[in-house]
């Protein structure tokens, strides 16, 4: 019983890369001065993105392998 | 909020919410629903283990006493939760899991008996609640500061005076539905969720504030080493901003309340009960350890930043510097609710709101996109650690009083259902509770009072009951009680300088002044498990010894030890423990 919380852990945090990369990318410069002129959104979007993507990696090579008839997750 | 944080929070709401409605179908008995059928790898049940303790107590309680101690903060991870932890899953988990007990109380029924049971099960029943209600309270509390709803409001001309109570129904709504439909496994696998966001949300405000401030030796050079140094200072009470001297600090934090809170509160032994083998739960303590030894920078760091700062005039887009006279750095004063007034301490001076600290710190650094996803990190924060409560509390109220005492021998779907039905009332207690935490200004120091009462004994029996074979049902229950009392009295005969006889102690005579309200707490714990630890042991020499034939799998003299399944070297409980006591010893000595 039970779910891989990769799975949904890996979609959530992609998705969340997505968005903040896409508004970092559009949005004005000058919103950054609060954070010390850095773009924090396409940063720390990259970050999460590889991250997400990493954790549907992983839960993606486990159920292959758990696809032996004897284990069953 | 701008429409890019609210499309942030909505995903975040929609992927919890998913959670539960995945795992409704898998809910097909009472173990299911509270024990997530004993299936959870360890990792699982590692992170959920630390998450389920990061409610608001820590993200906006340790922000908060980041700003009014310091880095001496850290003591609460260092040196009161690390060793606790190693403990719990190298020496008791072998009983608590080995003996297939399905909570807490239960194992003290097995090892002792009906009535010890029953006196943890109700006290702890309450405690949960009251810890729900206090996550509730600062979601709420947060919301209406943040002004997150007010455009809202505006819009659909309702009273901004009721955002406060909206924020705690909604709230409790979405912990409700996904405690309800998904039970244990919901809880569970949403803590991890919400830890990895918590790490997404506060990383970065760790990140640009230290930059902000030239790195940990401009936080040094503006600050001072009161507020940089854990240990300097700790010799005597004055001399620290804590206001406990080491012994008081060490026994007090770092072995009653630690060992009291992680060793035997249900709440956090639940996500280790949970896991799929004896090693799983072992390595479950351990593994969140980890997380738990670095956890300092992500929510203590924010709170010394805060007060290092040059203090900011009313930020116009959100007006959370309400008052015409600043706070100190980015906190701001502390205003009452109902006049508007800032509120004064006994020497005429303004009482900085610490609470605020860190959402003072999100909005201060956070663009839109980014405060969305900080402020969705401080929202899951708060509901790990009221789901934590809440599934800790059905388990509890199903188990152990309803099957015990209400109506045992019904069938399994009866349970289940009554599981969720307790899942809603325990949600509507709390929402009273969390009225009920309004009076309070820093939310960890009413949370330390409350632990030090029921907790702080607690720990005597446990360490008693595994490891002398001869402690009785008896002597467990009067040595609970004595404890328990000793607390109370304690805490009734002394009172923490500049406080005022009543509800922070002194409430029947004035025998002692503690430095502070920490001292004080701290050394309530220690009379109250010395008293229960001399108790315990006194009945239990006088009244008759339990049969050893019973306490096989209980205590650790009569249970052989357990079978190490094959692991690799490095994922052996022991090699866990042994790493991550090593990373604390090394962490204590770089910020002595």
């Amino acid at each position: 019983m039970g779910i891989d919380i990769r799975l949904p852990l890996g979609a959530l945090f992609s998705l969340l890369g997505v968005i903040l990369i896409v508004y970092g990318a559009v949005s004005d410069a000058t919103r950054y001065q609060q954070s010390l002129g850095i773009n924090v959104n396409l940063d720390w979007g990259i970050v999460l993105l590889i991250f997400g993507l990493l954790m549907l990696l992983l839960a993606r090579r486990s159920a292959r392998s758990s696809h032996s008839p004897v284990r069953k997750s | 909020m701008t429409g890019i944080d609210w499309l942030i929070l909505a995903l975040y709401f929609a992927f919890v919410l998913g959670i539960g409605v995945t795992l409704k179908s898998s809910m097909k008995t009472s173990t299911d629903f509270f024990l997530a059928g004993r299936a959870i790898p360890a990792w699982v049940c590692g992170l959920a283990f630390m998450s389920a303790n990061l409610g608001a107590q820590e993200v906006i309680g340790m922000g908060a006493s980041g700003a009014k101690y310091g880095i001496a903060t850290s003591h609460f991870y260092w040196i009161g939760a690390i060793p606790a932890m190693v403990f719990v899953g190298i020496f008791m988990m072998p009983f608590y899991y080995g003996s297939r007990a399905r909570s807490v109380p239960e194992y003290l029924r097995l090892r002792f008996d009906e009535k010890t049971r029953g006196l943890n099960a109700i006290s702890f029943a309450i405690m949960t609640i009251f810890s729900s209600g206090i996550s509730m309270y600062a979601i709420a509390k947060l919301i209406q500061t943040l002004h997150v709803f007010d455009g809202v409001f505006q819009r659909l001309g309702l009273n901004s005076s009721w955002i406060f109570d909206f924020a705690i129904v909604i709230s409790a709504v979405v912990v409700l539905v996904y405690t309800f439909l998904g039970g244990l496994s919901s809880a569970i696998y949403n803590e991890v969720l919400q830890f990895f966001l918590i790490v997404a949300g506060f990383l970065p405000l760790s990140y640009l504030g230290l930059k902000n401030v030239g790195g940990w030796s401009g936080l040094k050079a503006t600050l001072g080493p009161s507020f940089t140094h854990s240990w300097r200072g700790m010799g005597h009470a004055s001399t620290n901003r804590l206001g406990v001297e080491w012994f008081g600090l060490a026994m007090g934090l770092g072995f009653v309340l630690s060992f009291g809170y992680w060793c035997t509160d249900f709440l956090v032994v639940q996500r280790a009960m949970a896991a799929k083998s004896m090693s799983a739960a072992r390595r479950t303590p351990l593994i969140g350890a980890f997380p738990k030894m670095l956890f300092p920078f992500l929510v203590i760091l924010p709170g010394l930043i805060a007060i290092a700062l040059p203090t900011q005039p009313a930020d116009p887009r959100t007006g959370v510097v309400a008052s015409a006279s600043p706070g100190k750095g980015i906190i701001p004063v502390k205003v009452d609710a109902t006049s508007g007034a800032p509120m004064l301490d006994k020497d005429g001076k303004p009482q900085l709101d610490y609470d605020l600290a860190v959402p003072s710190m999100l909005l201060h650094y956070f663009p839109p996109g980014l405060l969305g996803l900080g402020l969705t990190a401080l929202l899951a924060s708060f509901m790990s650690g009221m789901a934590g409560n809440v599934t800790a509390f059905n388990t509890v109220w199903t188990y152990d009083i309803y099957q015990s005492y209400i109506r045992p021998g019904a069938t399994d779907e009866h349970y289940l259902w009554m599981g969720r039905a307790s899942t809603v009332f325990g949600i509507v207690f709390s929402i009273g509770a969390a009225y009920m935490a309004n009076h309070f200004n820093n939310i960890m120091d009413m949370l330390q009072l409350v632990f030090a009462f029921v907790n702080a004994p607690l720990f005597a029996t446990f360490l008693l009951g595994m490891f002398w074979k001869r402690t009785t049902g008896h002597g467990a229950f009067t040595g609970l009680l004595a404890g328990t009392a000793a607390a109370a009295l304690h805490h009734g005969m002394t009172l923490p300088a500049e406080a005022l006889s009543g509800i922070k102690g002194g409430w029947l005579t004035v025998v002692h002044n503690y430095p502070s309200e920490m001292a004080q707490n701290f050394w309530t714990a220690i009379f109250a498990w010395t008293t229960c630890f001399v108790v315990t042991i006194a009945v239990s020499l006088l009244t008759r010894a339990p049969e050893e034939s019973k306490l096989v799998g209980l205590v650790y003299s009569l249970t052989p030890r357990p079978e190490e399944e094959p692991l690799a070297w490095y994922a052996k409980p022991a090699s866990l423990a042994i790493m991550v006591v090593a990373g604390t010893v090394l962490l204590n000595i770089i910020f002595w």
